[in-house]
């Protein structure tokens, strides 16, 4: 019984951070890109503009609901309602810290501690392909399509070479599921993360994991400059507000397996002297604080590339992802496996 | 082929070498460049709370001037609608009557004076033109409005007030055009 609550509460908990999260995440991004052009960006709802997202948020739900009359009206709404529970549900297999003891029995926090969680992420991740491209589908309209066709085909060869990469990942671990992988890295006091082990596959993952979240350099399926709105080009009020919202939770997910997969989750230097001076409950709590801390670090990264980096053209894309990161996620597949080979003889 | 110009550039299409085509040192330079102007002092002025320092002769809405006992300077003479590139400037002149002398300094003054914010270009060459020191520009900026008809500016709004405090200085702007900072 009080593994279903503790399991209730992480979700409804998750869901309010995720969501939250990807609220503030839309002010940073005003605020990182106003800061990195010299200039100070919203400021005026709230103190330093705190407010700018529940502004936004009530601008979004106050605009006119346009369907278009030649759209498919049920694709049109599912399309951002598949976008937005996808991007929610990839969250589930993320490790928030150690286990803990609550009432006699050790619960880990983490929604679900699936064996196969990292296929989970790759499958569900796949999954959100279908929103973009239902909803630029649906809206009958040429540069909708054209967003939803580049969304298509750019995240299809992005996830193969992400695929590999993990795959290079969980050879080295021997592990699919996401809280081995984690622990695993807590060797040399909370320094052993896998990035020392697979920096190459740490640079595919994180290349790919921009082209998944369709963000700049990788933004082409919503290019404002050459297709209107992209996929997104026909909808409105709070339906576009999804689509927005899910980019956005969509990166801090992303965040959050770059630091799960590649820097160690919740590890931190330090961590076995820290666990010995303070409690369970106390030390989990400062485990999540560095989680969160990581993911936040991704995230400005991802802002922070956004304003640094200019739009791939497509053929550069399809070069880039075809004949540059699949090759080489290969062959960072293969050396991984000859080492091992090599030092388990 | 002799170029026409010096300032003409031989374009290059040079094939990039290896570390050139991995991108990844352009990139770290580029993301070091972005990561300096965070730390930049930011150039934004924050509006309504802090004004930014307009120039001593900064040409900004029109004032009749009134002299020191608290009379109107203008006489209709009608100099600075006639310099008015922009034909912004119309009035209509009457006679002062006996007891108005406090009011108006001199025998004929305007009864009407109109200055179309929308024709205006604040050149002021209605200042220049104005023998009685009666029109000057300011600092203050012609504000928004909704409709064209607001921006139809009569005496009453053009007119500084009589008491001290509701004088407009436009002194510092005279001294600068003295001076030659234009």
């Amino acid at each position: 019984m009080e593994i279903i609550i503790f399991k209730v509460a992480l979700v409804l908990i998750l869901f309010v951070v995720s969501l939250g999260l990807a609220a503030y995440s839309t002010y940073a991004e005003r605020k990182v890109a106003a800061f990195l052009q010299d200039r100070i960006g919203p400021d005026r709802a709230g103190p330093f503009g705190m407010l700018q997202p529940l502004a936004d948020g009530l601008k979004m739900i106050m605009k006119e609901e346009i369907i278009p009359n030649t759209s498919n009206a049920m694709l049109f709404i599912a399309g951002p309602a598949i976008s937005m529970v996808t991007a929610l549900m990839t969250s589930a297999v993320i490790p928030w810290g150690p286990a803990i003891t609550i009432a006699g029995q050790k619960m880990a926090l983490q929604v679900a501690d699936l064996n196969i969680g990292v296929l989970y992420v790759l499958g569900v991740v796949s999954i959100g392909v279908y929103g973009i491209m239902i909803g630029g589908w649906a809206s009958n309209n040429k540069f909708a399509l054209l967003g939803a066709i580049r969304a298509s085909s750019q995240m299809i060869s992005y996830e193969l070479a992400m695929g590999m990469s993990i795959i290079a990942i969980v050879m080295s671990t021997g592990s699919l599921t996401l809280g081995n992988i984690v622990e695993q890295q807590s060797g040399w006091g909370g320094m052993a993360w896998n990035v020392i082990w697979q920096p190459l596959g740490f640079l595919i993952f994180i290349i790919c994991a921009f082209a998944e979240c369709n963000r700049t350099p990788f933004d082409l399926p919503e290019s404002e400059t050459e297709l209107v709105g992209g996929y997104h080009t026909e909808y409105s009020s709070m339906k576009l507000g999804f689509y927005l919202f899910s980019e956005y939770v969509n990166m801090f997910i992303s965040s959050a397996m770059i630091s799960c997969l590649y820097f160690g989750g919740y590890n931190f230097p330090g961590m076995s002297s820290v666990q010995a001076a303070v409690g369970e409950i106390p030390f989990a709590l400062i485990c999540v604080v560095v989680l969160l801390a990581k993911i936040i670090f991704f995230i400005f990264f991802f802002m922070w590339v956004r304003w640094t980096i200019p739009r791939f053209r497509f053929d550069q894309l399809m070069n880039l992802g075809w004949k540059v990161l699949i090759p080489l996620s290969i062959l960072n597949m293969l050396v991984t496996g000859g080492l091992i080979l090599f030092f388990n003889k | 082929m002799k170029p026409l110009t010096n300032r003409s550039k031989v374009a290059s299409n040079k094939v990039m070498t290896t570390t050139e085509s991995l991108y990844i040192p352009a990139i770290l330079s580029g993301l070091k460049i972005t990561i300096k102007h965070l730390f930049k002092k930011k150039v934004t002025i924050k509006y309504p709370e802090v004004l930014k320092e307009h120039a001593k002769v900064f040409r900004g809405q029109h004032v009749l001037k009134r002299d020191d006992e608290g009379r109107e300077n203008c006489t209709a003479c009608g100099l600075c609608a006639v310099a008015c590139p922009a034909e912004a400037i119309t009035m209509i002149a009457g006679e002062r009557e006996k007891g108005e002398e406090h009011l108006y300094r001199e025998e004929k003054y305007a009864e009407e004076y109109n200055i179309n914010m929308l024709r205006c270009i604040f050149c002021g060459l209605c200042e220049e033109a104005c023998p009685k020191d009666a029109i000057y520009l300011t600092d203050r900026i012609n504000l928004s409005n909704y409709g064209r008809d607001q921006f139809m500016y009569t005496k009453d709004m053009l007119v500084e007030g009589a008491v001290a405090g509701e004088r407009i200085d436009v002194n510092p702007r005279r001294k600068g055009v003295r001076e030659g900072a234009l």
